[in-house]
């Protein structure tokens, strides 16, 4: 198991999760909120539809494309 | 007769000449086929362009429409008065950056040159090393499918859309794809690059674009931003060729063109010119790097040999009407192409010179039938 900060929160997954899993496991799934106020989640899972965009380690990345890192810090709210 | 004019074609030409009958009165029918076209995959840049007197007269007039609608156009059109820089790189950018300022300032088109350091404050995204650039001032952006619906809501009840595709044109009579045929007083093509397939002796060529748009990050940057060796690019007539051209959204997103192709019908995006592309925009803008992309697609621009659209009857086709040929320019010159053709039609003197546009410049006029004694 490895751990990372998601929301401010401590959450651990399994060694190979991806980001997507992560939010599914400790959030409400969503990934970001859109322009018009509504939060948004993984769709496609294949870094293709681009609804997974999040902030990690301050850096925007899809969270579908992202293996899960030790002490990675995921943010929804960025 | 099925209404008093139809329109072929719903894109921002199509949907502003109906808007202009309808205010005169008469009942339109548009017709589109949903196939879609430039104005559902352009940039939405409302632009003062100078390549020649003709092309600056049809977009100075339609600027200045677009401003007096702006009050009233529905938020979802995104209008936003945010101007253009036009960048000098070098001092041969510089003296061209003058001469369109006297070019304009000569049309009464507000502008100015902002020196090195003005242009490092306005814009502190750009690279290091530009020497000046000449700032536009109304110049704006809307988004223009949402314009083109705009457009035909003003219409009311006068103006009917209908989701039909045109498989023949006759003069003031289309036939639909189920064989059918409608009659009008007059019949507006304004199918943009979709235009030959009804009308091939059209002098129309496609000029392929690539277009990319970042993930949002506001305040990035506050202006249209254009390369002078745009208009170079955008007139050429072989080749592909790039320019640096970057826009603003009103949602924080950076949106970026631009390519020239001819002579492909192929709408794939190809690595190889978005790269080129990029490799430009990141010349002007080094920190786009950092930045992620989230979409890129590809549109196609009706070109005509001069760059002006074809404004008039159709001289062998009498009661066809066309509005086509607006190039890249179609959103910015929409509304001043709806009201030329409107004048033409009801024989009223135009605002500006109406015929630098006239179909007839490419478009013989038949001679009367010879009879042998």
């Amino acid at each position: 198991m490895i751990e990372l900060i998601l929301d401010g929160l401590a959450l651990r997954v399994a060694a190979g999760s991806t980001v997507a899993a992560a939010l599914y496991l400790g959030g409400d799934g969503s990934s970001r909120t859109s322009v018009g106020d509504q939060r948004r989640a993984p769709v496609c899972g294949m870094g293709i539809c681009q609804e997974c965009r999040v902030s990690i380690d301050g850096q925007r990345r899809l969270a579908c494309q992202t293996l899960c890192q030790p002490g990675m810090c995921v943010e929804t709210h960025a | 007769m099925n209404a008093e004019i139809i329109v072929v074609g719903a894109g921002i030409v199509g949907s502003a000449c109906a808007h202009q009958f309808a205010r005169r009165g008469l009942d339109v029918l548009v017709l589109d086929s949903q196939r879609g076209g430039a104005t559902a995959v352009g940039m939405g840049h409302l632009v003062a362009m100078d390549d020649n007197p003709a092309e600056l007269a049809l977009s100075r007039y339609s600027i200045e429409l677009w401003r007096q609608w702006a009050p009233s156009l529905d938020p979802d059109c995104a209008y936003r008065n945010c101007g253009t820089l036009w960048l000098a790189a070098n001092r041969e950018e510089l003296q061209a950056a003058e001469h369109k300022r006297e070019t304009l300032s000569a049309q009464g088109i507000a502008c100015q040159m902002l020196d090195a350091s003005a242009l490092r404050q306005a814009e502190p995204m750009l690279r290091k090393g530009l020497l000046g650039a000449l700032k536009v001032s109304g110049d704006s952006i809307l988004y223009a499918p949402n314009a083109a619906h705009w457009l035909l809501a003003q219409g009311g009840a006068r103006i009917t859309r209908r989701q039909d595709q045109v498989s023949e044109v006759d003069g003031n009579r289309v036939r639909l794809a189920d064989g059918r045929w409608l009659t009008a007083e007059a019949v507006v093509l304004a199918g943009g690059i979709h235009a030959s397939e009804l009308c091939p002796e059209l002098p129309i060529r496609a000029k392929k674009g690539h277009l990319l748009i970042t993930d949002r990050y506001p305040g990035r940057i506050q202006h249209q931003l254009v390369e002078l060796g745009y208009a170079a690019s955008a007139h050429a007539n072989t080749g592909t060729s790039v320019a640096f051209n970057a826009q603003p959204r009103p949602t924080g997103q950076i949106f970026l063109g631009s390519s020239r192709q001819f002579d492909s019908l192929d709408p794939q995006v190809e690595g190889p010119v978005l790269a080129r592309m990029l490799r430009r925009a990141l010349d002007y803008l080094p920190e786009l790097g950092k930045l992620n992309a989230i979409r890129s697609w590809t549109g196609f621009r009706a070109a005509t040999p001069d760059s002006l659209p074809l404004l008039g009857e159709h001289p062998q086709q009498p009661g066809l009407w066309l509005a086509v040929g607006h190039e890249g320019l179609g959103v910015t010159t929409a509304p001043g192409s709806a009201q030329l053709l409107a004048a033409h039609l009801f024989k009223e003197p135009a605002a500006i010179d109406p015929s630098p546009y006239l179909p007839g410049r490419f478009l013989p006029v038949p001679r009367p039938t010879e009879h042998s004694a």
